[in-house]
């Protein structure tokens, strides 16, 4: 079944690609979206520019969905699905696709948790059996567990425990959210990663692993009934189970009622660095009809080399070897809307945050003009033709959409609603938002000399 | 002058195992520049990557960092243009237009929509002949490459490689980083930026990779309007070919961090060498991911790492064997330790024929993946050109792999995994290795 877009939206869409003059096509990527009868979602994108496919699964659950005292254990557990089933022994769906010259990777996040392999079209059936088998008959042999275990605490260190900046932003972030399960580390906090078992890893997998808390999707050469046909062979005789519900177990968020600061200084920092963030609503989270004009607002503000914040602090003023902002919608909980800078040799990090809170304050007071909304909406609107040169990259961006709460739609019509923000919208949106009491601010600088 | 455009027979690359073929046009235009052409209508998008010879090997001593300060302000301001006006230009186009410095090349990559396309053309022209180095990008890029090496300075990954390279390459460009030193970058002046553009920015040795929405005419007016310009011959100073100095040493950094990086490395391999494609299955066998025998090893049996890898890297003037892991202080020992025993297995007794056979099928059977995109297309045309394969080289693959016995690995294997030769650069304060020459500071 086609995307249903009413008529009044393609006539959007049409008028608005007419403006930009990119050839006349409905939506970004215009795939083909289903459910098997088990509830499992699928999504597929066809493109045959080389003769390959990206299969990507995507569970619905990712770090926030963990237990207290369990921290880490979304992402031990993607590391544990390599381990075999009761068919498959041990690293041989990995020495399967190696053989076959595919590529393989996972990762978990906040909010979901995704594994993929991109190979050469013949073998997409292959690799649809080997997944669907992992997302049902795991099967975790006891001498695994340890050195796994050990791997994962390896790759903390090399990406944090080693690294002054990562261990100073799990401050921040801890900071930034009071209750929300954001605050925790997608990794794990340290001590509670070395205390996880193979019985934590075998209760969340049972908890979420099912085809109806799940996002199959396929972009590349391959046709949507041809998917429909294999997944209906693999994925479609793993029986539905009940998933919790996650939003109710994440809890919410208080109002934030005070300013928060979080200063690090650390011997191996050379660089001091300076970021500001509020929380903002998202695609799910909050008013999500702001989201559009937040997005603009950031490229305004803070979206390369043009943007105000480079151009003041960095360009005409001097003081800023980098600075930007950064917002996106996408996720379950609570967003954060963030400006950012880096000082230069001879500025300190107090006289930067000064010129960045005037051009904060500028934008707050005096909003934005429709010819900065004009250029910042024809360049990430231009993006999303960008954004089908990459075959297989379309699975990527439904796979984390559909798993993070939103629609297929909500991709298909992003440039019709970034198209649709006014000036008026955006300063209505960051004066909502970027309200003091809310903010966190960091500062991460050199260790004083002595 | 548009009918004067040669056209070369238009070559059909095969991909092995599948009916799949990329159209790989020669492109030669009126005023005589050469390009490779894959033609793709699907989008409306030209995809253009290109490289100089010169890069940061013929940074002058006191001066490295030179190629990658231009690098970073190529895009700052050329012609009539100031930097503001330029990077105006480009954003408000959704131009890509980015260039980078490798050790001996200069590279390129402009990316647009046709709609833009006429404009783009103009503004990487004027990048590279007319560009302004204006004092306010100048010392504005010399502060965010300052920042940023301030920054890489504290990390044991740059200080381990660094260590590594000025062991193994004394006195040559190599041994010294082209990310230069906080001095080396105050040093350079606008005048210095100049000489290099001028010297590197030639048609001789430039190689051009496009792909996309432009038919072979049309690409054959571009690259006379882009390149016409540029004077024909290359003054890029010619860097000396050198053999690395290998003693086998093991060196210690410390560093207060609690796991330790590590840099290992020896000689290569060249490209040109007729066991060029063996060494490359051997290096999959080694270190190719997941079953790998470093990976096995290392990670998977013993949970030392989260990740170990060793590559092949055919530097101009020496080719290389790199590797490289991060353990923890208490175990990294045993870490070091397997991959000098790995190494030296390899020499001993080769691979298996069903290691050789799995590598081969992996090298034949991924390419196709890295055709998923204008942009790696048209940087594999650039990197296919530099390399010296033939227009129809991935059309051979099969062949070239398809002949490499289980006798030609084991007789490659002995001859190029040297444990007694591999330099080991430890950063951190790893627990039960010694030191062979003690080192402090990066």
């Amino acid at each position: 079944m086609r995307l249903p877009l009413t008529a009044g939206r393609l006539l959007g869409l049409a008028i608005l690609f007419l403006t930009l003059a990119a050839p006349a096509r409905a939506g970004v990527f215009d795939p083909t979206a289903f459910t098997l009868d088990n509830g499992l979602q699928v999504v597929v994108v066809e493109n045959d520019r080389a003769p390959v496919v990206s299969h990507m699964v995507f569970y619905k659950v990712g770090s926030a969905d963990e237990e207290k005292g369990k921290s880490g254990i979304a992402h031990f557990l993607e590391h544990l699905m390599f381990k075999g089933t009761d068919t498959v022994a041990p690293g041989e769906f990995s020495a399967i696709i190696k053989r076959i010259g595919g590529q393989e990777n996972a990762f978990t996040t906040y909010d979901y948790t995704g594994y993929y392999q991109n190979v050469a079209k013949q073998h997409l059936g292959r690799m649809m059996a080997l997944e669907a088998d992992r997302m049902a008959n795991l099967k975790l042999p006891a001498d695994q567990i340890a050195p796994e275990l050990e791997v994962v605490r390896e790759e903390r260190r090399s990406r944090i425990d080693n690294d002054p900046s990562s261990l100073h932003g799990e401050q921040v972030n801890a900071a930034t959210y009071l209750a929300y399960p954001y605050r925790i580390p997608i990794i794990g906090w340290e001590d509670e990663v070395a205390a996880l078992t193979r019985a934590d890893a075998e209760a969340f997998y049972r908890t979420w692993y099912a085809p109806n808390n799940a996002v199959l999707v396929v972009a590349g050469d391959v046709t949507p009934d041809e998917v429909r046909r294999l997944a209906e062979d693999t994925y479609g005789k793993i029986p539905a189970r009940a998933v919790p519900d996650r939003t109710a177990l994440r809890g919410g968020e208080p109002e934030q009622l005070a300013a928060r600061r979080v200063e690090g200084t650390h011997p191996r920092i050379d660089q001091p660095s300076w970021s500001r963030r509020w929380l903002a609503p998202g695609q799910v989270w909050g008013d999500s009809t702001e989201t559009p004009a937040l997005e603009v607002a950031a490229e305004i503000l803070g979206g390369g080399t043009t943007s105000r914040l480079y151009r003041a602090l960095v360009v005409e003023q001097a003081k800023a070897v980098y600075a930007g902002a950064g917002y996106s919608p996408s996720g379950l909980g609570p967003q954060t809307f963030a400006v950012y800078a880096s000082p230069r040799a001879d500025v300190s990090v107090e006289d930067l945050e000064d010129a960045a809170e005037a051009e904060i304050g500028r934008l707050l007071r005096d909003g934005v003009t429709a010819e900065e909304v004009d250029a910042a909406v024809t360049r990430m609107t231009r993006g999303a033709v960008f954004s089908r040169d990459d075959s297989l990259a379309p699975a990527r961006v439904f796979g984390t959409e559909l798993a993070a709460g939103g629609t297929v739609a909500d991709v298909e019509e992003w440039p019709e609603r970034i198209g649709a923000v006014t000036p008026d919208d955006v300063l209505a949106a960051l004066r909502k938002v970027l309200v003091d009491r809310r903010s966190v601010t960091s500062v991460l600088r050199p260790e004083p000399r002595s | 002058m548009r009918s004067l455009l040669r056209l070369a027979v238009i070559v059909l690359v095969l991909l092995p195992g599948s009916a799949f073929a990329l159209d790989i046009q020669p492109v030669t235009s009126p005023g005589g520049v050469h390009a490779w052409l894959v033609e793709d209508h699907r989008n409306p998008i030209l995809a253009l990557t290109f490289s100089f010879r010169g890069g940061e090997s013929v940074d002058p001593e006191g001066k490295e960092g030179r190629a990658r300060m231009v690098s970073g302000l190529l895009d700052e301001g050329a012609g009539n243009l100031d930097s503001q006006a330029f990077q105006k230009a480009l954003a408000d186009n959704s131009i890509t237009l980015r260039f980078d410095s490798r050790s001996d090349r200069f590279s390129g990559r402009l990316v647009t929509l046709t709609e833009t396309r006429e404009t783009a053309t103009d503004l990487l022209r004027l990048a590279l002949t007319k560009p302004r180095f204006d004092p306010e990008p100048v010392e504005r890029i010399r502060a965010q490459i300052s920042a940023s090496l301030r920054r890489d300075l504290q990390s044991p990954q740059t200080i381990a490689g660094r260590t590594w390279w000025a062991t193994s390459f004394p006195g040559h460009p190599y041994g010294r980083s082209g990310d230069g030193t906080l001095d080396s970058i105050e040093a350079v002046t606008a005048a210095d930026l100049h000489a290099f553009t001028d010297a590197v920015l030639a048609r001789e040795d430039l190689m051009i990779g496009a792909v996309g929405d432009i038919s072979a005419e049309d690409l054959g007016t571009l690259l006379d309007q882009v390149f016409g310009g540029l004077p024909e011959a290359s003054e890029a100073p010619t860097v000396a070919d050198v053999t690395p100095v290998h003693g086998g040493e093991t060196i210690v950094v410390d560093m207060e961090i609690p796991q330790s990086v590590v840099v290992f490395g020896q000689g290569g391999i060249d490209r040109e060498d007729p066991d060029w494609y063996t060494a490359n299955l051997l290096n999959r066998v080694m270190a190719g991911g997941f079953g790998s025998r470093l990976m096995e090893e290392i990670r998977e049996k013993r949970g030392l790492v989260y990740g170990v890898w060793a590559y092949l890297l055919p530097l101009e003037h020496a080719p290389m064997m790199m590797g490289g892991l991060a353990s923890q202080n208490a175990r990294v020992a045993e870490a070091v330790d397997l991959v000098r025993r790995e190494w030296a297995r390899m020499a001993e007794a080769g691979p298996t024929q069903a290691e050789l056979d799995d590598a081969r099928t992996y090298l034949l059977g991924s390419f196709p993946l890295s055709l998923t995109d204008s942009g790696g297309i048209a940087s594999i045309l650039v990197s296919l050109q530099e390399n010296e394969r033939p227009i129809d080289y991935l059309d051979r693959l099969q062949e070239i792999y398809g002949g490499i016995t289980l006798e030609d690995a084991r007789r490659v294997a002995a001859k190029l995994y040297q444990a007694k030769e591999l330099t080991v650069v430890v950063a951190g304060q790893p627990i039960g290795i010694e030191p062979a020459r003690p080192s402090s500071g990066g």
